[in-house]
């Protein structure tokens, strides 16, 4: 399923809300492509190491690391993506000169921005993401996106720095100190000395510094950004959307799935992780004969208990495929075992590239 | 002192025995200065963080239920734009105001914009300067770039709550309870202080911010309780939170709860006995036993052995944790209803 999702797809983007499987998920895809004879790279902004751990690797860094694997046809590389790091290799990169270089990378305001500000790191998986698919090392890169609310940031961070950069304040912050306050018309004066009392921030001289020599940088940046947001709806790129039945997820999922159809991205389908499966209803008299009536009681409760969760799950799922339309739906069951380590991804290996699909007995739809 | 109970001090939950049971007992992970700390719903501000999709929300509203009830004035915050409580507690979303949930229970989902204007009229003195401020586009614009203002309003008005006098004139509350984001983001908001304060060079707001950051790492007022799952990946997060809590910010867990935990129906023999039925399933089928008895087996089976792990990753959380750790059950139902927050919060409030 998931490899005809991925011909002739240079990227996988995983999206979706948090706790839902979302770095197993990718590593799971990154791992069976690789079994598939790809060259694959999956890459991660998720500081928990999460995706480490499931590789069964003791850390990742900001280089791709090879992860050996017993019988890949092709090859798995796995990299954490350091956000800081990139951001300051991205300047280095666009600065003129040294000197210029150093005056960013050592003003306060760069530091906190490239550190603390929301978008920021996704910003940056996006960078490195469009610079590995640059370099053509991999046949397919896999990435793992943050796990916050507001995880469809990404999309829109592109476009945010590019009006970052675009906007008039950079511009005549870039002219030299006084000209470009005086443009910016009376009161911006006192603008700023109130704004200096209410942030505690001598913005003009910190912002004004900062500005300056980043001014000079406006237009490579610009072009990275337009770069980057082309790659994002290219068509080998593809979008995959991890959920879990729960409801909140679903919700989520359909949120997603609105924006990402609005951005008009590359949408490939849904894994939905975690559905418990139910089955038939159990003849408690057959159950009792062989068990005894007590251990045929507990039985049948576990039972119970299980069904109401598939029937709970299966009006999940068949109400996010009304809402988001003809998309396929690709079911990883509640596996026994929570999945973390590489024999767990190999048991998603089954699900996610359809060798195996969970038994749903008398499920509909 | 072993084994001893200290006068005054109630027993404490420490896990569930294999029928259920509750077995009391003090928690050996109970560090001695923990008797230096008040209770946590004693506090000024319980701070509830842990990886993402693990029941943060429910312990935040199960705590909140817990102290309304103990006569204690509550607001719940909830941040990153959510706003789950008010569909739990069935009453209609209203933003940024706060709105009772309950008799005593109060919720508030801050938004970072308004909380900034807040912050701007309160650190100005003046609606009108901030009014003015507020409205310039050149101030929002350079205000969304200034390195980690959002953040720093969004753990002030959280801050703001928990005051005894509050600075923006609101109601008082004897207590607040956070809803954080997830870990990484959840230290990054509990930083945020710190972080501003070596950003701002001049006066009040620095200040402020270090007031700020001094309320956080006050044990006395502040309590973390950090939310986990019995499974691997969120047991290291939590055991990798402690250690960045500690390192990064010198403030410790007060306790870690672990969701969701399966209740433990079979012992090992009725589940050796179960692996042996369902082995021989060939043979049932010429009894004509039905396909649904032979899944009912299988079900029965495969809860027993996520059975087994859980308890692993509860007892490696125990081991590798500082700070005492309690579970909440796994409860079957298809979503979480008041009737089920309210037999959670009585869990909850066995195991504190």
């Amino acid at each position: 399923m998931i490899d005809r999702w991925l011909q002739r797809k240079q990227i996988c983007i995983c999206a979706g809300s948090g706790g839902v499987g979302k770095t197993t998920t990718s590593a799971a895809i990154a791992l069976g492509m690789a079994a598939r004879g790809k060259k694959v790279a999956v890459l991660t902004i998720d500081p928990a190491r999460r995706l480490a751990n499931s590789l069964g690797l003791p850390e990742l860094g900001n280089e791709e690391r090879q992860v050996e694997v017993d019988g890949l046809d092709g090859e798995l590389w796995a990299m954490m993506l350091d956000p800081k790091r990139t951001f300051d290799e991205i300047v280095a990169w666009h600065a003129p000169d040294e000197r210029t270089r150093d005056a960013v990378l050592s003003n306060r305001i760069y530091q906190e921005l490239s550190n603390a500000v929301a978008g920021s790191q996704e910003y940056m998986a996006m960078e490195k993401l469009h610079e590995l698919h640059q370099e053509g090392r991999y046949d397919l890169l896999v990435l793992d996106t943050p796990p916050t609310r507001n995880a469809l940031d990404f999309l829109d961070a592109p476009r945010r720095l590019t009006e970052f950069v675009d906007s008039k304040t950079l511009q005549l912050f870039a002219a030299p100190a006084g000209i470009g306050l005086k443009l910016l018309g009376r009161g911006t004066g006192v603008v700023f000395s109130v704004m200096k009392r209410a942030t505690g921030i001598d913005l003009l001289a910190d912002m004004g510094e900062f500005f300056r020599s980043f001014g000079g940088m406006t237009e490579g940046f610009r072009e990275r950004a337009a770069l980057v947001n082309d790659l994002l709806s290219d068509s080998r790129t593809a979008f995959v959307l991890v959920t879990s039945p729960r409801r909140h997820a679903l919700e989520d999922a359909v949120w997603f799935h609105h924006r990402l159809m609005e951005g008009g991205m590359p949408f490939a389908g849904v894994i939905a992780n975690r559905v418990h499966q139910g089955g038939d209803a159990a003849d408690g008299a057959a159950l009792g004969a062989e068990l005894g009536d007590q251990l045929a009681a507990k039985v049948l409760r576990a039972y119970e208990d299980e069904r109401r969760l598939a029937e709970r799950d299966r009006a999940g799922l068949a109400e996010l495929r009304r809402r988001i339309g003809r998309k396929p739906i690709v079911q990883v069951p509640h596996l026994h075992d929570d999945v973390h380590d590489l024999d767990g991804l190999r048991q998603m290996d089954e699900y996610l590239f359809g060798r195996k699909r969970p038994a749903r007995p008398g499920a509909r739809g | 002192m072993s084994g001893q109970l200290e006068a005054g001090e109630p027993p404490k939950l420490v896990g569930l025995s294999p029928d259920g049971a509750l077995e009391l007992g003090h928690a050996p992970q109970a560090k001695p200065e923990s008797r230096a700390v008040p209770s946590l719903l004693d506090r000024r501000l319980v701070v509830v963080t842990g990886k993402g999709g693990v029941g943060k929300t429910t312990v935040a509203a199960a705590l909140g239920l817990l102290a309304a009830r103990a006569g204690k004035r509550t607001v719940i915050c909830e941040v990153a734009e959510q706003e789950r409580l008010s569909d739990l507690f069935g009453v209609d979303a209203s933003g940024h105001d706060e709105r009772e949930l309950a008799p005593n229970l109060h919720s508030v989902s801050v938004d970072p914009e308004l909380a900034k204007e807040e912050w701007l009229r309160y650190q100005l003195k003046s609606g009108t300067l901030a009014g003015v401020l507020g409205g310039s586009s050149v101030f929002r614009y350079l205000s969304a770039a200034a390195p980690g203002l959002s953040e720093l309003v969004t753990i002030g008005k959280v801050w703001d709550l928990a005051q005894l006098e509050r600075r923006t004139g609101g109601s008082v509350f004897d207590l607040a309870i956070v809803d954080a984001p997830a870990t990484g983001h959840g230290i990054a908001m509990l930083r945020a202080p710190s972080t501003y304060a070596g950003v701002a060079r001049v006066g009040p707001i620095r200040r402020q911010a270090l007031q700020i950051d001094a309320f956080l790492r006050d044990r006395k007022r502040t309590a973390v309780v950090v939310v986990a799952l019995a499974e691997e990946m969120p047991v290291n997060e939590t055991l990798e939170l402690e250690r960045r809590l500690s390192e990064e910010m010198e403030m410790a867990i007060d306790r870690a709860v672990v969701n969701a935990v399966y209740p433990e129906r079979f012992t090992r023999e009725e589940a050796e006995r179960l692996r042996a039925v369902a082995e021989d399933g060939a043979v049932s089928a010429t009894r004509s036993r039905g396909a649904g008895t032979d899944a009912a087996v299988r079900a029965a089976l495969a809860e027993h052995e996520r059975v087994r792990g859980q308890r692993s990753q509860v007892r490696r959380l125990r081991r590798g944790l500082e700070a005492p750790v309690a579970t909440l059950p796994f409860l079957f139902e298809p979503e979480l209803q008041l009737e089920q927050l309210d037999h959670l919060a009585r869990r909850l409030e066995r195991a504190l």
